[in-house]
């Protein structure tokens, strides 16, 4: 039996679907017996209705994400840096960006990568713009940010949060590129010569690629799961305390110095995608708008005061200011337009 | 004798790799250098792009995840080719 499981790692993953299915499906029933009957709580109080909202969607939120980022895990053992590289290598400027913004969606990719990855790019002489493209879609436009804004604000807000930041992937890399800023990358990126030739392709079996998606799956959710957990109390418990258009005279609509004042302050914070959306979602439920609060998330995890700082030992001043002004214009017209579409 | 580097600039991950490196080669008894190759430079000079990596008499093994004790005693016992 165990050798059985061992060796049909994809079956065991597959035969498991159902499974997810009437557990995530159940879910609104398991709320319900949990806060009327067991906890025997009043219906339509306040409070009844905060406990239920944390309870159904503590959950919901965290198979969801199960799934996504093994699911994610899985597709994204077939793509590499190496064979993202290989793809990108003598494409033209903007055909290069979208393809560099699309493959940073899919290609494995963490902070600590950043600068091996900046200077592989560079050595197989890819373009400054194109690799700006990928270095911007990368960490923005990820699974944890997709589930969480599908679970809690539904697939259109989610489409359009990948879509908006793929303009401005695309958008930003090709400005880059356009300016010819290569001069402000430090001379001794391209004086590298990686001694040895391209490392052996690893052959992995499907068996490896389902170990990939669990490992996935224990680093994500497993660093991420407190942040949702707290996110969504906070989210739950705003409701009594907060009155309701608490953010509207500051972060509504009709106040064109939101956007640019919420990236502003969004730039130099750092946090990943689960830290920030339970706040996303504490400010829409106070009347803030989706334009000014999804600018603001994506200033936050898009751009960040340490990954400047890394980002520093390659490139000379100059370029990380321009990088950190095109990347957050881009996100402001986003905002803009996001405001003037709901 | 056996040289290994450990590749990484210093994230969580390349000091899991370089733990388990060491445990690994403590169950196998083989005595090895251990070298730690955090700068962004010398990484580079390996061609590899995802860290952590794990370099052995110069050849890359590992690059962009963290094996388990029990894959990393094969890596280190498989034929160099």
């Amino acid at each position: 039996m165990k050798d059985f499981i061992a060796n049909n790692k994809l079956g065991v993953a597959v035969g498991s679907i159902p499974v997810w299915v009437v557990l995530y499906l159940s879910l609104d029933w398991l709320a319900g017996i949990l806060v009327y009957n067991v906890f025997s709580l009043a219906e339509n109080e306040h409070l009844t209705k905060a406990i239920y909202f944390f309870i159904f969607e503590v959950p919901k939120v965290l198979l969801l994400l199960t799934l996504i980022v093994f699911v994610v895990g899985i597709i994204r053992s077939y793509f590499t840096p190496e064979k993202t590289r290989a793809a990108l290598e003598g494409k033209p400027l903007f055909v290069g960006n979208i393809m560099a913004s699309s493959l940073g969606i899919v290609t494995p990719f963490c902070s600590c990568s950043a600068i091996p990855l900046f200077l592989g790019f560079v050595e197989a002489g890819i373009p400054l713009g194109v690799t700006f493209s990928f270095l911007i879609a990368a960490p923005m436009i990820n699974e944890v940010a997709i589930v969480l804004l599908f679970g809690l604000f539904g697939w259109e807000t989610a489409l359009l949060y990948v879509v908006m930041g793929l303009i401005i992937a695309i958008t930003s890399g090709w400005v880059i590129g356009k300016l010819k800023l290569e001069r402000y990358v430090e001379e001794w990126v391209y004086k590298i010569k990686s001694q040895h030739a391209a490392v052996d392709e690893e052959t992995l079996t499907i068996n490896d690629r389902v170990d990939r998606g669990w490992d996935a799956v224990k680093e994500v959710v497993g660093k991420v799961w407190i942040y949702i957990v707290l996110g969504i109390a906070v989210g739950a418990g705003v409701h009594g305390y907060v009155p309701e258009n608490f953010m509207a005279s500051i972060m509504g609509k009709d106040v064109w110095w939101s956007i640019p004042l919420s990236v502003l302050i969004g730039v130099p914070m750092y946090s990943n995608a689960a830290g920030i959306i339970p706040i996303v979602q504490a400010l829409l439920g106070k009347g803030a708008s989706l334009g000014t609060a999804l600018a603001f998330m994506m200033s936050v995890i898009g751009l960040s005061l340490p990954e400047m700082i890394i980002l520093k030992k390659v490139l000379k001043i100059q370029l990380i200011a321009a990088f950190a002004g095109i990347v957050a214009t881009g996100i402001i017209i986003v905002g803009y337009i996001f405001n003037a579409i709901y | 004798m056996m040289n290994i580097k450990v590749l990484g600039p210093g994230c969580t991950n390349c000091k899991t790799l370089e733990r388990r490196t060491t445990e690994a080669l403590t169950a196998l008894n083989i005595t090895a250098d251990i070298e730690k190759v955090v700068d962004y430079a010398g990484i580079a000079t390996y061609g590899i792009m995802r860290t952590p990596g794990l370099v052995i008499d110069g050849k890359v093994v590992v690059q962009g995840y963290v094996p388990t004790v029990e894959k990393l005693k094969e890596i280190i016992q498989a034929p160099l080719p």
